[in-house]
């Protein structure tokens, strides 16, 4: 029998196999889009939790490392919708590695505001596709979605982007 | 190339200049994560082990009740069954008349 059959199985070795083999993936993916260390590892064991109690829904044929994936999907995007209101982005994660010195303080921090405020499966989106530049392949995949979904949502949360931009300063400027 | 398809060409080429334009201010905002922020500080298995038991162990615990729970009958339901199975011994003319109202 091999790995994934015996995972099915409910091997917790052949369980613990697999973790071991896929977690550091599964973390770097989810922490693409929480971006937050401690948050990442809750939600790679709430996946791999997750995981474990639906086995007898995988097919041991299949990719378990694709599997993986849209499980993380999903529980990083439970946790966008569940943290939508007290997200904010952690400070040591936000320093440009090759800052533009045309862009300023203010108008990054307008932006991280404005990203925040993003409804959570538009967010999750534009982190993948936008700043992580993750292919729309893998973003459809993971997601559950059409490659012409990823696009059109790409296209919307750069629409509610720059709306909100444009919110964002009439409103600064009001207030100076 | 029409007037029309050379419109349309443009305003795709003006919605690809904006799109690069907020990715670079979003990039400049929120930064790609560096190589050494997606790894793990720690062995997430022990953590994740520590869960698997405990459900396991509330499951098997929910499982022994609900066994015991369907086992489990009262005394006086015994009694009643030995008292019946007595009637039953002892007057054994019942038993028709019994049966007739089944």
């Amino acid at each position: 029998m091999d790995l994934q059959q015996r995972f099915v199985a409910g091997d917790l070795e052949a369980f613990e196999q697999l973790f071991r083999d896929h977690q550091r993936q599964v973390y770097a993916w989810i922490m693409r889009i929480v971006r937050n260390s401690a948050t990442a590892e809750d939600l790679t064991v709430e996946t791999f939790w997750r995981i474990y109690r639906s086995r007898l829904l995988f097919r041991p044929d299949g990719s378990f490392s694709a599997w993986s994936h849209r499980i993380a999907t999903n529980v990083a995007l439970d946790h966008l919708r569940k943290a939508r209101l007290e997200t904010t982005l952690p400070d040591d994660l936000l320093a440009p590695v090759a800052p533009d010195p045309a862009v300023s303080r203010e108008t990054r921090d307008r932006i991280r505001s404005a990203f925040v405020n993003l409804p959570p499966k538009y967010r999750l989106v534009a982190t993948l596709a936008l700043i992580e530049e993750a292919p729309y392949e893998k973003i459809a995949a993971t997601a559950g979605i059409t490659i012409s979904l990823v696009k059109v949502r790409v296209f919307r949360a750069t629409r509610m982007l720059r709306k909100q931009l444009r919110a964002l300063a009439t409103e600064i400027g009001a207030r100076s | 190339m029409n007037p029309e398809q050379q419109n349309r060409a443009s305003d795709r080429d003006a919605e690809d200049q904006e799109l690069k334009q907020l990715k670079h201010l979003l990039r400049q905002a929120i930064p790609p994560l560096p190589s050494d922020q997606l790894e793990p500080r720690a062995d997430l298995w022990p953590q994740l082990r520590v869960r698997i038991e405990s459900q396991s162990n509330w499951d098997r615990g929910a499982n022994s009740n609900r066994e015991r729970r369907r086992t489990r009958v009262p005394w006086f339901d015994w009694a009643l069954a030995a008292l019946a199975a007595a009637a039953l011994l002892i007057f054994p003319g019942i038993i028709p008349a019994l049966l007739y109202h089944f």
